[in-house]
């Protein structure tokens, strides 16, 4: 699966893709690929401020539980409510299925994430998948 | 984990590169890189329903294999037996656990009665060692010889209500007359003498085979059983499947429901402990503790509010009090809904009992249920 070269990766696995100062939050294919059945993901409010590089809830499988991570900070202006009782959701399209989205407190924070290919040159290195 | 000890180099079994051919993930577990999931059979979800509804397959090589033979096999396996080994008709098969003086668990194990004099212990893979040099030490008086046989076995498990059919396909003996936790010998896969038990570590009927552990000869049988149950839809199934069955049937696995430091009787083993035995290794201390009463008791919880408890999260009261532990927490697939084993006090494990769990700082509710989770409907 080729990575969307208009989002920005982090190297916790999520990305964003940002329309000025808002932006969409998503969790990337290889992290759902890697987690495998996803069954849970907690969410923060709307109106929870994120800061870029904390967590701010989580996604867990069968087996085990991640973090994620904010890619950026910025307040949660909307929270994908389909998650709470269809997460696998994310594993038929990590892509389409977004956590929630953010108005972004700094946009040239973006700048310091990964490009598309620097994200999936991380992931070969990191990977074996 | 296991804070267990492993050994520095990963041991693998006869069937890893089967595994990696079939792209399954792998992990490693108490020292063994194993599969914990096949994304192409589906991941964890789908070979957890296969085992419930059809039929899956596992590689369970890891685990260890101890032989007792001679004239004193018997009297050696009930010193260091809590179950009655002198129950055992030639061909059966018990639950059993070898318990340290403080009535604790060295390992749970099922034990065999292959002969006459013949007893064959399984044991888990992170317990291999230990468990070989326990068994020998304190067999030392008795006239039977001990071995480890853990490296001659490939074994797989073939679960699921649909095993007998796959697996019958693939054998000539009658499987239709070894009942659930009875063994026999016969040819499968055109290798003779194979010992066929119909055990298993899923709360499902099944079969456990042990087969030489050469890697061809592990990958033929292997892959011919896949072949013969794909009508059915077999999958070969993972560590992670192997461990949610394990859980919904509520079969312990050792370092969380057992332990040293975790008796017979708060684990709820009692029915596998036969006190009527004039002696077995652990047996003085647990006469002593079933006077003195039980401060925990393995308890059944299924989670009420949205949340998944896990493995070592905190168990607490309505108060928001800590009073035990989870031992094991997942989702329950066939199930579909959030369970856990948890130590709790006495008290607090009466069916219906509303506790909370500690899921990163909040307390989630949760109700006491009864055990097991899931139990198969037998045939009769």
């Amino acid at each position: 699966m080729s990575y969307p070269p208009d989002f920005k990766y982090t190297k916790q696995h999520e990305w964003i893709k940002a329309d000025g100062d808002s932006a969409t939050v998503v969790i990337t294919n290889y992290a759902q690929e890697s987690l495998g059945d996803i069954v849970f993901v907690e969410t923060p409010k709307v109106g929870a401020e994120l800061t870029a590089g904390k967590a701010f809830g989580t996604v867990e499988s069968v087996k085990a539980v991640s973090d994620l991570y904010a890619p950026a900070s910025g307040t949660v202006t909307e929270v994908n409510g389909e998650l709470a009782t269809a997460p696998e959701k994310i594993n038929k399209d990590a892509h389409i299925a977004w956590i929630m989205k953010i108005k972004l407190k700094n946009p040239g924070e973006l700048n310091s994430l990964l490009s598309a290919a620097d994200y999936e040159k991380f992931v070969a290195e990191e990977g074996g998948h | 984990m296991s804070a267990l000890p492993t050994t520095p180099t990963i041991r693998k079994t006869a069937l890893n590169a089967v595994h990696r051919q079939m792209g399954a993930k792998m992990v490693e577990f108490n020292g063994w890189d194993m599969p914990v999931e096949y994304p192409t059979s589906g991941g964890i979800i789908a070979e957890h329903m296969a085992v419930r509804t059809g039929v899956g397959i596992f590689d369970v090589s890891h685990m260890g294999d101890i032989r007792l033979s001679g004239p004193g096999a018997l009297a050696a396996v009930q010193h260091i037996s809590m179950n009655d080994a002198a129950r055992l008709a030639v061909g059966q098969a018990q639950y059993s656990a070898l318990l340290y003086p403080q009535g604790t668990f060295v390992d749970d194990v099922i034990v065999h009665r292959l002969a006459d004099d013949e007893y064959l212990l399984v044991i888990n893979a992170g317990t291999r060692e230990k468990d070989f040099n326990w068994v020998r030490e304190n067999t030392r008086n008795f006239d039977c010889r001990v071995e480890n046989l853990s490296d001659d076995f490939t074994q797989i498990a073939i679960q699921g209500p649909r095993a007998v059919v796959v697996l019958q396909k693939l054998t000539d003996a009658d499987l239709s007359s070894v009942k659930f936790y009875w063994v026999m010998r016969g040819t499968v896969c055109g290798l003779r003498n194979i010992l066929i038990a119909r055990t298993g570590y899923t709360g499902e009927d099944g079969f456990e085979i042990y087969i030489p552990a050469d890697e061809a000869t592990s990958a033929r049988v292997w892959n011919e059983i896949l072949k013969t149950g794909k009508d059915l839809g077999i999958l070969p199934c993972g560590l992670g499947a192997r461990n949610t069955l394990r859980l919904e049937a509520k079969l312990p696995l050792y370092e969380h429901e057992i332990s040293d430091t975790i008796n017979v009787w708060e684990a709820g083993l009692d029915r596998f402990c036969k006190m009527e035995k004039p002696e077995f290794i652990g047996r003085a201390a647990l006469e002593k503790a079933r006077t003195e009463g039980l401060n925990r008791v393995l308890t059944g919880i299924e989670m009420i509010d949205r949340g998944i408890a896990r493995d070592g999260y905190k168990v607490q009261d309505e108060t928001g009090r800590e009073i035990g532990y989870v031992t094991s927490g997942s989702p329950a697939p066939f199930l579909k809904k959030n369970i856990a084993l948890a130590y709790v006090p006495p008290a607090f494990s009466e069916i219906g009992r509303e506790l909370k769990v500690d899921i990163r700082g909040q307390g989630v509710t949760a109700r006491v249920v009864p055990t097991p989770f899931y139990k198969r409907q037998k045939k009769t």
